[in-house]
């Protein structure tokens, strides 16, 4: 068993104990706010995790990944609005949903590489944008409504937020394991080999056609249903918050800031980025000065660290390369 | 003897240029098979051809019974061809280890991963790498790298090899080392088809010599006939002390 294999690595246990300080402390004092701002960060881990599945392992810039992020909203808010379901079952078809929908746009459009591919990204976002913005029973550009009424079941809105945020933080948790499972196994073997040479790749019998469109869609699945989540957390979904381009680049930048291609970077980045743009998002000088920020950020690692923080790590202290993936 | 690989009238145009045209040719099982001429003869066109990384316009390609004109190179892969490039293609950021159990993993045996280190080990042994597991591929010398290629490639256990040019670049040391290594992976029972412009080394190894020159076969046959075809030594060689050298040499053999 591959799995029972991983149990027996440390790296297995770092998650674990990530997963249950983030369950745990803002359980203890009953502390909403943190509640909140840990929630964000399983978001944006969510988010960038699997991205760095296309980015870090595959090799793939990804501009669109938030496309992903904002179907799973609408199929899961459009099922429990529409057809009054449940919330669990709402996320897991919106997740099955937009990974489907992955596979076969991933069919299609990873036969481009490089700057073509990441261009076609950016069209599907609009693409999908346009149809949510057209598409009547998503409720046009004026998007889908929530009554309140669903919270009920959960015991009223307060209860409901703990439960969303508990389902958050293990998507958060899924996220981490499956970029640990796939960097450990065959499939991520060839995916990084992908990455480094795809001509070479398929000539050592690589199958980069069906292994691309596997990572596409499977890097979709967590992200559509942590998009399920928020948008039912917020009891409200419209075309521009669902299909908002800067939250993708922002995903981009945590995995460039911790270090594409490791599991322990990326989440390290998007926890760090996420702290300072609720910092930056509380000062009243600027709105959305974060993003200011991401772009110089941005543009100081790929000048000068292109590794990332765990390139840093690792150089600095070369016996954290066996632990930390 | 029984033919490993076939090719049927197999004829490759780039817009204008005639790569290949109605080549014909078979790969015995256990031989080692030279292939020369001059630069653009269409030597490494044929290497792509049998790999997948292009379709022929017309003809056949026969592997171990199999048709493989047009598949794709990662199903070529499986059906047990790997080669080795004229310019390296290490993945560069992976170690030496992880090349070659990417190619033991996808290779002809198609390993799950623990089978398939073993695998890559018992490759870098044979090459001479097995200190560098750990190196990354970049930082490794050019000598390094095309140890690398050949280590890959056997790691996909195939039953046919095919070398591009793997002793270009070397020194007299690293060729003489690296002819060995390749006497080495003939007597263990792989079948090779190596393309190699280091006249000496190719007359000595090959059983047979195939002589190709604008897309066409000029010349097939033993080391010694070959270097007296009249033909390959007007047409091919041109130079008449490489001849002589070509001729000093088979008579050795």
């Amino acid at each position: 068993m591959p799995l029972l294999r991983l149990m027996r690595r440390p790296f297995f246990w770092i998650i674990a104990v990530a997963i249950a300080v983030f369950a745990i402390s803002p359980v203890i004092g009953n502390d909403v706010e943190l509640r909140e701002s840990l929630l964000l960060d399983a978001l944006y881990i969510t988010l960038a995790s699997n991205l760095n599945l296309m980015l870090g392992y595959a090799g793939y810039i990804n501009f669109g990944s938030i496309v992903f992020f904002g179907l799973g909203g609408y199929v899961c808010v459009w099922l429990v609005n529409a057809y009054h379901w449940t919330l669990g079952p709402s996320l897991f078809v919106a997740g099955i949903c937009v990974s489907v929908l992955a596979l076969i746009f991933g069919l299609g459009i990873l036969r481009l590489r490089g700057a073509f591919f990441a261009l076609s990204t950016i069209g599907i976002v609009e693409a999908v944008q346009a149809f949510a913005e057209n598409f009547s029973p998503w409720g046009g550009s004026s998007g889908i409504y929530l009554s309140s009424e669903i919270f009920k079941p959960f015991g009223g809105p307060a209860h409901a937020l703990w439960v969303i945020y508990f389902i958050m933080v293990g998507v958060m948790g899924l996220s981490l394991y499956l970029s640990y499972f796939i960097k450990t196994s065959k499939f991520g073997l060839g995916l990084l080999a992908i990455g480094q040479n795809e001509d070479a790749a398929a000539i050592l019998g690589v199958p980069t056609p069906l292994y691309k469109a596997m990572v596409y869609s499977a890097s979709a699945f967590l992200p559509a249903i942590a998009g399920g989540l928020y948008f039912f957390k917020s009891a409200f979904i419209q075309p521009s918050d669902a299909f908002d381009l800067s939250l993708s680049t922002e995903a981009l930048v945590v995995a460039m800031l911790g270090g594409q291609g490791t599991v322990t970077g990326v989440a390290l980045g998007a926890y760090l980025y996420e702290e300072l743009r609720g910092y930056l998002l509380t000062t009243a000088t600027f709105s959305n000065f974060q993003l200011v920020i991401s772009g110089a950020l941005l543009l100081l690692i790929v000048l000068f660290f292109p590794s990332g923080l765990m390139g840093f790590i690792y150089s600095r202290f070369p016996r954290t390369q066996k632990v930390l993936e | 003897m029984t033919v490993l690989l076939q090719f049927e009238k197999v004829s490759k145009r780039f817009g204008g240029l005639q790569a290949l045209r109605d080549l014909s040719f078979g790969v015995r099982e256990g031989e080692i098979l030279g292939l020369i001429g001059p630069n653009g003869a269409g030597k490494t066109t044929l290497f792509n051809l049998i790999n997948g990384v292009f379709a022929p316009d017309t003809g056949r390609i026969v592997f171990a019974g199999i048709d493989i004109t047009g598949e794709k190179p990662y199903r070529i892969a499986r059906h047990g061809l790997a080669r080795t490039h004229q310019i390296v293609q290490p993945l560069t950021n992976m170690t030496v280890l992880e090349n070659c159990t990417v190619g033991a993993c996808f290779g002809r045996e198609n390993l799950p991963l623990s089978r398939a280190h073993e695998v890559a080990r018992a490759a870098m042994a044979v090459t001479g790498l097995q200190d560098r597991a750990a190196m990354l591929a970049m930082h490794l010398t050019i000598a390094g790298k095309k140890r690398l290629e050949l280590a890959r490639a056997l790691a996909a256990q195939p039953k046919l090899l095919l070398l591009d040019e793997v002793l270009a670049g070397l020194n007299p040391t690293e060729v003489e080392h690296m002819i060995g290594v390749i006497r080495r992976i003939r007597d263990s029972g792989l079948t090779i088809l190596m393309i190699e412009h280091l006249m000496q080394a190719i007359m000595n190894l090959s059983d047979r010599i195939v002589v190709l020159n604008f897309g066409q076969k000029l010349a097939e046959g033993r080391p010694a006939e070959v270097a007296q075809d009249a033909q390959v030594i007007e047409a091919y060689l041109g130079d008449p002390k490489l001849a002589a050298e070509l001729q000093g040499n088979a008579a050795h053999v």
